[in-house]
């Protein structure tokens, strides 16, 4: 199985809906551990990158996540905006001339995009970050390839251990980011990085089980 | 000489240390700002913080006075979005952001180099105010 740009733009698209459906949900997690603005942030980031679409569907699936990455470099405003940013650079370069993507192509483009994280951020897994949610989930993917499931399948393992790696912030102390001046009073709470994280994971998901 | 390159979250904040670093080096140095978003909205942008970096560089490098958080991980993006050959000119300072900004200004104007405008900014972290 392979995608090609229309499904990537799909998927884009849906990770847009699924930033602006949760928007407060994602601010409200935010004001809990950080400065109330993540959804906001994230919002207006993905709405740039949707509007930019159009203009895209002609381009290799490489120009098109590496675009992405630099409109939300420069729109989303905090630290989501660099981290974002690399994440989907990092994806558009291992996709680079692409124009369309198997099961293998994916996984190189999330082992791009999660290293791209955690060279920006200079975090590892297991500090309340982001992190937490997409390294299972990538780990996820690539064991379901390994064990011979095809690309929605293992997709979708991929979003199921996202939103475990997820829940599990909350059992988690900050120590990156802004959470991390809370201190112990960061537990119990979930991060809205991996939150939004793992939304976006679930829409993509869910685009390419319906193909 | 080494330029300033000046990184808030607000563009205010941003304005304001401008006024007060560029006063304090005589208009020597090159300074240019990169606060908040292009739609006026707080917080940090990487592709405006390289287009400032661009603006302040003399060919002596420049020096990246940044606020709080994001606006350093910005900076550090702002940093892969240059040439090759101009990062290495590049330097985040690691210093509070009026004081810091107004110490490396001042360090600047004398014709000291990049290194030095750093360690100046650097170590206004360790200035008592009382």
């Amino acid at each position: 199985m392979t995608i090609d740009i229309s499904i990537v733009t799909d998927v884009i698209k849906a990770m847009a809906r699924v930033i602006s459906e949760n928007k407060e949900y994602l601010t409200q997690l935010d004001s809990a551990i950080g400065d109330a603005d993540h959804g906001i942030n994230m919002d207006r980031g993905m709405q740039a990158v949707a509007s930019k679409l159009p203009a895209l569907s002609d381009k290799d699936i490489g120009t098109l996540l590496k675009t992405v990455g630099m409109t939300l470099v420069s729109t989303v405003g905090g630290a989501a905006g660099p981290l974002y940013g690399t994440a989907f650079m990092r994806a558009g370069q291992a996709a680079s001339g692409k124009d369309e993507l198997n099961e293998e192509d994916v996984l190189a483009a999330l082992e791009a995009a999660l290293k791209g994280i955690k060279d920006r951020g200079k975090a590892v897994a297991g500090e309340k970050t982001m992190i937490d949610s997409i390294e299972p989930a990538v780990k996820a993917y690539s064991d379901a390839l390994k064990s011979g499931i095809g690309l929605a399948e293992s997709l979708n393992r991929a979003k199921d251990a996202a939103s475990e790696g997820m829940e599990y912030t909350k059992n988690i102390i900050a120590t990156k980011g802004r959470a991390s001046y809370l201190g112990e009073r960061s537990m119990g709470h979930q991060d809205p990085g991996a939150t939004s994280a793992c939304l976006m994971l679930v829409a993509a998901a869910r685009v390419v089980s319906t193909i | 000489m080494v330029g300033l390159a000046i990184v808030s979250h607000s563009s205010k904040l941003a304005e304001g240390l401008y006024e007060l670093t560029n006063q304090l080096s005589r208009g020597k140095i090159k300074i240019a700002t990169a606060g908040g978003m292009s739609d006026g909205s707080i917080g940090t942008d990487a592709v405006s913080i390289a287009a400032a970096v661009r603006k302040a560089e003399d060919g002596d490098g420049v020096l990246i006075i940044a606020d709080l958080g994001s606006a350093i991980l910005s900076s550090d993006m702002a940093m892969e979005l240059l040439d090759e050959e101009q990062k290495g000119r590049i330097v985040i300072a690691d210093a509070p952001f009026v004081e810091g900004g107004v110490a490396a200004a001042v360090e600047a104007s004398l014709g000291s180099d990049l290194e030095r405008v750093k360690e100046a900014a650097q170590a206004a972290k360790g200035l008592r105010k009382l």
